[in-house]
């Protein structure tokens, strides 16, 4: 842990914290409403969403095609980075987050079990009901699997639980592929891909309402829950004998996340490193404490992963590559640079 | 201020006892110390106080009621503890961690109060760190961190103190004024030191334990002899009284040839 002292925070510089990054979250959507493989100008996209443009061309493209994918990406970037948060906190490990953990893995492979065996589909529920229930069962399974295994014989080590995590991950993520590609479908072959990388690709007006629920209810939750969040910082222990009843606390907010996580991954695959990433450069900004820490880390990880999107769909136009891809080429190196800053042996 | 009195308390695993049928007892107001050499069980015994291990027999009773079966958040309301693992893995400022003394006595989902921010303020300034609240806890030197330790243990309004060590890595300096903080809580305390002059001095009575057994409970002058020290830490030594403190002073000598 480097000594330094923060910043000094007031009420003052948090709400300029704020409204900075709720501008570059306007900014970052208007982008990705802009660029793509037709150009808007920026002042036409303000107009076409504001209802003041005459009928304009462009407005399907706008509303209909960029418009959702713009709003998914939002939701899934603001909701990984509040898990991750809550999981570094959980864990007492800054390098937990929902896609190193195989959390994400475990919802992609609940979904493609949905898909394959076709559950809920002759009902209709399969893209409402079922696929996110596969996918919460299938995080709620990994996150249990990994927090058993990295804690086995007592004390947990970050090693460990990376280890561990990896380990899960790679697994299901194996076995997500292997279903997909075995499957008697010609279309599941190319969805594998997607599940195991994560993509905003397939975003549809339809499939928004869940999620933003489940975002801004779970948000809301783990904001109340700030004050016994901070006090799994200084430890089980710390916690306990400051009144936390730590086990219950800590298993009532694995089943949170894993719902949060698994309701994400049902409509965008497993995205990585945004849950890693963000959390600590928020910390950076406005320090540890979830009250605070939490609002910032939800309009950081929309306004990040609506940017590492609109990379994903230009960088290699036409092609609309899996947005994993790029979240993963700018999360890895950071994760190995936290790993380094670290000295060998700490718990943390 | 509050009593504490533990029954039969045991601790084992494995079929080891690492405490063993340990009666003890602190009266309200008293600062009551533990002493015996590494391995003896002091933090194991206070662990099964403070809640954080389960007795395997016997109780632990503050005022009369069961601290094991009390449950967290309600001892956390009449007990305060300085563990030693009271390090946190994000920078939190001093003053984040100081005020989470309060929160035993808050609904989770309540925020610090104007009241609250008053009491962390006072209990800063009364431990001498008031200058320190918004730096980063982790950047504190070993005694600024003890001290706000215990500032957060005066916030959190305890009536028994436990205490393991808390002079542990400290200079001398703030190990007196640690423990002449502690002393002057007005609380009831149980502490495990380490030094017998410190216990000697700051302690109302002291339990000796040795290999998880009480040998010895008194008033300091009752317990520390020379007699004592040889059995229990196998060492040579002579006990005086200090002139100037009125407190048992032990002075080691070097093994005979």
């Amino acid at each position: 842990m480097s000594c330094k002292t923060p910043p000094a925070r007031g009420p003052l510089r948090y709400t300029l914290v704020l409204t900075v990054l709720a501008a570059a979250l306007a900014a970052a959507m208007i982008a990705g409403l802009a660029l793509g493989q037709v150009r808007i100008p920026a002042g036409q996209v303000v107009e076409i969403v504001t209802g003041q443009a005459d009928p304009s061309p462009f407005r399907t493209i706008v509303l209909d095609v960029r418009m959702p994918r713009v709003l998914l990406g939002a939701i899934v970037g603001a909701g990984l980075a509040v898990v991750g948060t809550v999981l570094q906190a959980l864990v007492r490990n800054p390098l937990a987050d929902p896609y190193l953990l195989g959390i994400s893995s475990g919802a992609s492979a609940g979904v493609v079990l949905v898909i394959v065996f076709g559950i809920g589909s002759g009902l209709g529920l399969a893209t409402t009901v079922t696929m996110p229930a596969g996918a919460f069962a299938g995080s709620l399974l990994a996150l249990v699997l990994v927090y058993t295994l990295a804690r086995r014989g007592g004390q947990m080590t970050g090693t460990r639980l990376v280890l561990a995590g990896v380990a899960v991950a790679y697994i299901l993520s194996a076995l997500t592929s292997l279903v997909m590609v075995t499957s008697a479908k010609r279309e599941h072959f190319q969805e594998a891909m997607y599940w195991t990388l994560g993509g905003l690709g397939s975003a549809r007006w339809d499939m928004l309402l869940l999620p933003a629920v489940v975002l801004a209810a779970g948000t809301c939750l783990l904001v109340a829950l700030a004050r016994p969040l901070d006090l799994m910082l200084v430890g089980e222990e710390g916690a306990t004998v400051l009144g936390l009843d730590t086990s219950r606390f800590r298993a009532g907010v694995f089943v949170l996340t894993s719902l949060v996580t698994g309701v994400l991954v049902s409509v965008s695959g497993a995205i990585g490193f945004i849950g890693l990433l963000v959390p600590h450069a928020a910390r950076m900004l406005v320090g540890a404490s979830h009250r605070t820490l939490l609002p910032v880390v939800a309009l950081a990880g929309a306004a990040f992963l609506v940017l590492a999107d609109l990379g994903a769909r230009v960088i290699a136009e036409p092609q609309d590559i899996p947005v994993g891809i790029l979240t993963a080429l700018i999360g890895g190196p950071f994760f190995l640079w936290l790993l380094r800053r670290r000295p060998e042996g700490t718990p943390a | 201020m509050s009593h504490l009195r533990t029954e039969g308390l045991s601790y084992g695993i494995d079929g080891r006892h690492l405490v063993d049928s340990v009666d003890i007892e602190a009266r309200p107001g008293e600062t009551v110390g533990l002493v015996g050499p590494n391995g003896s069980g002091k933090t194991t015994l206070l662990r099964c106080v403070y809640g954080t291990l389960a007795p395997t027999h016997g109780r632990a009773l503050l005022d009369g009621e069961d601290l094991h079966a009390m449950g967290a958040k309600k001892r956390a309301q009449r007990l305060a503890t300085v563990p030693q693992d009271g390090q946190a893995v994000f920078e939190l400022t001093v003053r984040e961690v100081v005020a989470m003394g309060r929160s035993p006595h808050k609904k989770f989902w309540e925020a610090d109060t104007a009241a609250d921010q008053m009491h962390v303020r006072e209990a800063l300034d009364r431990v001498g760190i008031g200058a320190l609240a918004d730096r980063a806890f982790p950047s504190l030197s070993g005694g600024e961190r003890q001290r706000a330790l215990v500032a957060r243990a005066l916030v959190q309004e305890p009536a028994l103190v436990v205490l393991d060590e808390p002079t542990n890595h400290l200079d001398i300096r703030y190990q007196l004024e640690v423990l002449s903080l502690v002393r002057d809580l007005g609380t009831t305390n149980l502490l495990a030191l380490h030094d017998l002059n410190l216990a000697a001095y700051y302690c109302d009575r002291l339990y000796v334990l040795d290999t998880g057994r009480i040998v010895a409970d008194g008033t300091p002058e009752e317990v520390l002899t020379p007699d004592l020290l040889k059995r229990v830490y196998g060492v040579n030594a002579e006990v005086s009284v200090h002139p100037t403190t009125g407190a048992p002073t032990v002075v080691y000598l070097p093994p005979s040839p």
